[in-house]
């Protein structure tokens, strides 16, 4: 997947990166993916079970060539 | 403004000590502590009383007296069961079958097994914190196995697990099941099928530092060590005493709580916006409940919790020592985020829990408010 958007919440404690997704999610086109790089170990949990709640598509976790922890976020609505 | 009185909804973590156990230790106090090792007879009294305190305990538990043994705390007895068992076991295997939720002192044990080169079968649960029993099977049948673990239900969430058919096939594999049973005891029926049953005396009402490890006479059993000390017998005294109070009143218990909690599952979902009521709601322990709110910081509602007079745990990272989620909720991939764990007692009343849920939507509102974070 190639993100439309990149999101740095590194370093970002929860539920920081959650806010910031919510914040931003709304900014893409509806089919356009939102990267989310967050290193707190919440966010590995806390970002898919927030696309379960709002009717999103989680799209999977990755890591960045830097090994940074990446989750990806597909807006559907 | 004067203090509201505190209402301490944490059972899980500690039931407040039991008018039984305070009763005995408050006995006890002046005479027990002659060495019950000796002959003369205050010694053979109170050895008298630790026979009997491991016979009623037995009982309960559906064991014989010889097969209870006390030692210092819940978790010693976790990692005794499994330490004890994956050694005495060795040689019909190096596995160590698990579910994802079990308490923090069997996955240590877990890790350590494995660190020392044996292998570790983790099974997965659902979203409510289910444990996959026909992967339990599986992983338990697949040959190697040297003991496998299921908790009675979970400590964060309350889900209660189908221990009988993981005991089945258990047996069916003749592989030793052992059951961490700290949160059932005192309060819930723990099924048959066990090989080593373990618990908490301070999660039944008892006196903290006693814990209860039952192996069953025929279980390969070496613990790699001894256990770090034996309680006090004024402290497993108390234990027992505590317990049998607790288990005679668990079915009343029962049908007082577990109302109470299915209002604060409705309640909570209705009147705060974004939350996410966390557990199995129906097949769950009666007296716990635990949810998730969006955007909140777990630690800011504890506190604000704290300052209202309320006394609750939670499983967000920000609470932790380790700034880890629950693993748990990771496990179930739930919210952890906002988390918070309500778990009532004996003493807890209705008048508490009405106020418990007057306070909170107010407060979450206010969170979210101070942090910017409404209508998102």
């Amino acid at each position: 997947v190639t993100p439309d958007e990149v999101l740095d919440c590194l370093g970002q404690r929860c539920p920081l990166p959650v806010i910031a997704l919510a914040r931003a999610l709304p900014g893409l086109p509806v089919g356009g993916v939102l990267r989310v790089l967050a290193d707190d170990p919440a966010a590995a949990s806390d970002i898919p079970a927030w696309c379960r709640l709002r009717g999103q598509e989680f799209v999977g976790a990755s890591r960045t060539d830097e090994g940074a922890p990446a989750f990806d976020v597909r807006r559907t609505g | 403004m004067a203090q509201p009185a505190l209402a301490y909804l944490d059972a899980a973590s500690a039931a407040p000590l039991h008018p039984a156990a305070r009763t005995v230790i408050e006995s006890l106090l002046g005479e027990a502590w002659v060495d019950p090792a000796k002959l003369y007879a205050p010694a053979r009294r109170e050895r008298l009383l630790l026979d009997r305190s491991r016979e009623a305990v037995a009982t309960i538990v559906g064991a014989r007296t010889e097969e209870v043994a006390f030692v210092a705390s819940g978790t010693e007895a976790c990692h005794l069961a499994v330490t004890g068992v994956l050694a005495g076991r060795r040689r019909a295997g190096g596995t160590f079958v698990h579910s994802t939720i079990e308490h923090s002192a069997v996955l240590h044990a877990a890790q350590a097994h494995e660190a020392a080169g044996g292998t570790t079968a983790p099974v997965p649960v659902d979203r409510l914190g289910k444990v996959d029993v026909e992967a339990f099977a599986k992983a338990v049948g697949a040959g190697g196995v040297a003991a496998a673990a299921l908790i009675s239900a979970s400590h964060e969430v309350g889900t209660v697990q189908d221990v009988a058919s993981a005991a089945a096939a258990c047996a069916d594999a003749r592989v030793p099941l052992i059951v961490d049973a700290a949160q059932s005891l005192g309060h819930a029926d723990v099924p048959a099928g066990w090989s080593v049953l373990t618990g908490s005396a301070r999660k039944w009402g008892g006196p903290a530092g006693v814990g209860l490890l039952v192996v069953r006479s025929g279980v390969r059993y070496e613990p790699p060590r001894l256990p770090a000390a034996e309680p006090s017998l004024m402290l497993v005294a108390a234990a027992a005493a505590a317990l049998i109070a607790a288990h005679d009143a668990a079915a009343a218990e029962d049908a007082r709580l577990r109302p109470l909690v299915d209002r604060i599952r409705a309640t909570v979902a209705a009147t705060v916006p974004d939350v996410e009521i966390v557990g199995d709601p129906e097949k769950r322990l009666p007296h716990l409940v635990t949810f998730s709110c969006l955007y909140v910081d777990g630690e800011a509602l504890l506190h604000g919790l704290d300052r209202a007079g309320f006394a609750v745990s939670s499983g967000s990272s920000c609470t932790s020592d380790t700034l880890r989620p629950s693993h748990v909720l990771e496990a179930m991939g739930v919210l952890s985020h906002g988390n918070v764990r309500v778990s009532l007692h004996r003493e807890t009343t209705e008048a508490d829990v009405d106020r418990f849920l007057a306070v909170l939507p107010d407060l979450v509102a206010r969170l979210r408010e101070e942090t910017g974070v409404t209508g998102l």
